[in-house]
């Protein structure tokens, strides 16, 4: 309990910054990976294409390299001034892009899952494509795509922790300032996980119970 | 198409032009965005010869083997054994006494939350387990380990109960009723998302590289500040990337022909496919 | 399918890559006098000697990213630098030759990790002694002593020194000493400080423009800028004293007294001396010769 409450403030620092990417990159993310889903389905061919290719992509390639590329590649490009690059942009893109291909197949899959028949008997009653999405895909395809979304923003809170070996100060860091306190790097440890136990089992719970309602619905 | 046919008509001859008229600015839009990023890399002298000299040498692709070598070694090891110690959490979990379900439950849900990372490091730096192989290993073990069991309850479980009944009916006890009807069967189905969590397991080994395993992302770190070489860190997280890319996509096109020879097979069951969804992981 | 072949065809390629290729170095590199192994060495109630006689050979963690120091050249895998010079110097006084050392290249924050875990026998790689530190580990030595500096690019000259940092984008390694000085001192803002793993990998950056400066020991830096002297400078004021000392298992004193015994001879009878002019002296710099700080 001790190194808890006698480095309050490297933990809360932690866990904040976690919070803050956390909650960055899931907006980045989520908008992303829903452009990405539009470009799947899409009726042109060269758009999904595109959206396959970058899906297969980075669902292929480990965070930890996306992050080093991030960090090292990606201020060469120039396109944010060196001046304001700073780690944490870096955690946020690279966070960004990677689950923006996770959402992407959820979305994907969602709107899968939605029986052809209705879309069809959407447009045979005249509606255009934006309401047959918006009023009549959209609306059944969130049932399946909201629970899977919590696991994948889930796994989006876990993977901020890889941004500890790239500079950013969140809660894979407070073991870096413990060791440096000379603190019980194992009990600072252990804290960290079981506040991420803390995090993480609420959305868990939410997650089965909203399955468990929409599945029997469906 | 299967997806399209569905929401779209089939385009009439103005769809159709319209169709093309995006194609068009599709493949502007992406191929100036690939222009640009080869163009700013090209600028700063990423692709100068000299930055790919370094891929000539003996030396270094023998390094760049061992690493990948290093790679697959914990890969593996972690894949074996998690599948071994999710096997055990499974059973834990489908047990009819409360005394083994209910602990098997929480460590996994435990081992569900806390980040791979997170994990790796208690047992590095905390435990001081020794050399950070064994961390890598261990951490991908429980994690993965406690994604399995989830995956195999889901299978078992997805099984129509009438392969139970009948099993019971003829007179089987439970510990047959599950070895020689339900995990069989349960196996099978849940192949294609086995594979796909090893798929996952493969990419997490690259965190070995936060406590110096000398994996492949690690070798990478080490030849990209090389300054004889210009710091040749783009041309390496290229050839990195195309490694595990094509690493992933061996195992996952392993998935879909294991999947494809399957729904071949006469021994067929058909499951419940949500349940697959459930425990997907990322 | 197009794709699936296509990365097929990669590792198809990177693998048959291993058949052919360049032998040796791009540049070459000095040589530093060979030590000759002693024989019959026994040193009393050491677990770490121990384990190293019943394994047959040493476990040395090093850097292997600092030119002049501790460098392992990516075309042969040699290991160069005076570092280097040190742990084989200690090795063979221990009676094995250069032929007997394992080496692990270990960063500076995985360190005291490294030789907590046993998983290196002693650690020689631009190691600072402190007493936190020493709360973990042990050290012998000190066999150098170096100071804390500023690496900037050639044509910059708005840092001259530790008091012109504030603004500045400051990069050093995660849970150095030099880090914690500037963070402590407030050299620069908490939001300018980058830390990574690696030196070279805050060169880097340095190169690319990412951060303004790079600060750690001067025979670090000075490394760097040996290699590129057309890029980096060195600003040359340091303001720290460092003494540089081998890192040992923390309750082994029977080892770090014999490791002592050995730099002590060496600084006496002149081959730290030479090991020092082939390697860092090559700069043309001259070192004073640190005195031992045995505990």
């Amino acid at each position: 309990m001790d190194v808890l409450l006698d480095n309050t403030d490297i933990f809360v620092r932690g866990f904040r910054n976690t919070l803050l990417l956390f909650v960055f990159s899931a907006a980045a993310s989520l908008v992303l990976g829903t452009v990405l889903a539009m470009l799947r389905v899409s009726p042109v061919p060269v758009f999904r294409a595109a959206g396959t290719a970058y899906v297969t992509i980075v669902r292929n390639t480990p965070l930890t390299l996306v992050f080093f590329f991030f960090v090292f590649a990606f201020p060469l490009l120039k396109i944010i001034s060196q001046d304001d690059y700073t780690p944490f942009i870096g955690a946020v893109i690279a966070l960004s892009l990677y689950t923006a291909a996770f959402v992407c197949e959820v979305i994907r899959s969602g709107i899968n899952t939605v029986s052809p028949g209705q879309m069809e008997a959407a447009r045979a009653v005249g509606l255009t494509f934006g309401q047959t999405l918006g009023s009549v895909v959209l609306p059944q395809a969130a049932r399946s795509v909201v629970p899977p979304m919590i696991s994948t923003m889930i796994a989006l809170l876990k993977n901020t922790t890889v941004a500890a070996g790239f500079s950013v100060v969140e809660a894979g860091a407070i073991r870096d300032y413990l060791s440096e306190r000379g603190e019980s790097v194992l009990v600072g440890l252990l804290w960290v996980a079981f506040i991420f136990v803390i995090l993480v089992i609420p959305l868990t719970l939410l997650q089965r119970a909203l399955e468990k309602r929409w599945s029997v619905a469906r | 198409m299967s997806v399209n046919t569905a929401l779209f008509d089939f385009p009439g001859p103005k769809a159709r032009i319209r169709h093309r008229i995006y194609a068009a600015v599709g493949v502007i839009a992406i191929a100036a965005l690939l222009g640009f990023v080869i163009w700013r890399f090209a600028d700063s002298g990423q692709f100068d010869a000299r930055r790919w000299e370094w891929i000539q040498y003996e030396y270094v692709q023998v390094a760049l083997v061992d690493a990948l070598v290093n790679t697959l070694r914990a890969f593996a090891a972690g894949a074996v054994l998690a599948l071994a110690f999710g096997a055990i959490l499974a059973a834990g979990r489908l047990s009819d006494h409360a005394i083994l379900r209910v602990p098997a439950a929480a460590i996994v849900e435990f081992f569900r939350a806390v980040p791979l990372v997170i994990l790796i490091f208690v047992f590095h730096y905390g435990f001081s387990l020794g050399s950070p192989f064994y961390s890598v290993v261990l951490g991908l073990m429980l994690y993965n380990g406690a994604v399995f069991a989830e995956i195999f309850r889901a299978g078992v479980l997805s099984l129509p109960r009438g392969q139970s009944e009948a099993a019971y009916a003829i007179g089987m006890r439970k510990t047959q009723v599950m070895n020689l009807i339900l995990l069989p069967q349960a196996l099978r189905a849940m192949l294609p998302v086995i594979v796909s969590q090893m798929v996952v397991l493969l990419k997490d080994t690259a965190l070995g590289f936060l406590i110096t395993y000398k994996e492949l992302l690690d070798y990478a770190r080490y030849l990209g500040g090389i300054a004889e070489f210009g710091r040749p860190l783009i041309p390496l997280t290229i050839v990195v990337a195309a490694l595990y890319i094509a690493m992933c996509l061996l195992l996952t096109w392993l998935a879909n022909y294991l999947g494809r020879r399957e729904r071949r097979s006469e021994k067929h069951v058909e499951h419940d496919d949500r349940l697959e969804k459930q425990v997907e992981a990322v | 399918m197009k794709l699936r072949s296509l990365a097929a065809g990669l590792l198809v390629s990177a693998l048959a890559l291993t058949g052919c290729g360049k032998e040796g170095s791009p540049t070459g590199g000095g040589q530093a006098p060979t030590q000759e192994a002693a024989s019959d060495v026994t040193v009393e109630g050491s677990p770490t000697f121990d384990k190293i006689k019943a394994r047959g050979k040493v476990v040395v963690g090093v850097k292997e990213d600092q030119p002049g120091l501790g460098y392992k050249d990516p075309t042969t895998g040699e290991f160069s630098g005076f570092d280097i010079e040190i742990a084989r110097l200690v090795a063979a006084k221990l009676g094995f030759d250069a032929t007997k050392i394992e080496y692990k290249a270990i960063p500076s924050a995985g360190r005291e990790q490294a030789i907590i875990n046993g998983d290196v026998d002693y650690y020689v790689g631009t190691y600072t002694i402190n007493d936190k530190r020493k709360e973990q580990i042990s050290f012998a030595g000190p066999y150098f002593v170096a100071g804390q500096d500023l690496l900037v690019r050639k044509d910059d000259t708005s840092i001259t020194g530790p008091e012109t940092l504030k603004g500045k984008k400051v990069c050093s390694v995660t849970g150095s000493t030099p880090i914690q000085r500037v963070r402590d001192q407030g050299l620069t803002e908490a939001g300018n400080i980058v830390e990574l793993q690696t030196y070279s990998q805050c060169v880097t950056q340095l190169d690319q423009g990412q951060v303004d400066a790079v600060t750690t020991d001067d025979a670090i830096l000075k490394g760097y800028a040996a290699q590129e002297p057309d890029k980096f400078k060195v600003i040359g004021k340091t303001f720290s004293e460092e003494p540089y000392g081998i890192g040992l298992p923390k309750d082994d004193k029977a080892l770090r007294d014999k490791v002592n015994d050995i730099l002590q001879t060496a600084l006496d009878d002149g081959t730290w001396q030479s090991i020092y002019d082939a390697t860092l002296g090559k700069s043309g710099a001259t070192a004073e010769k640190p005195t031992l700080d045995r505990y």
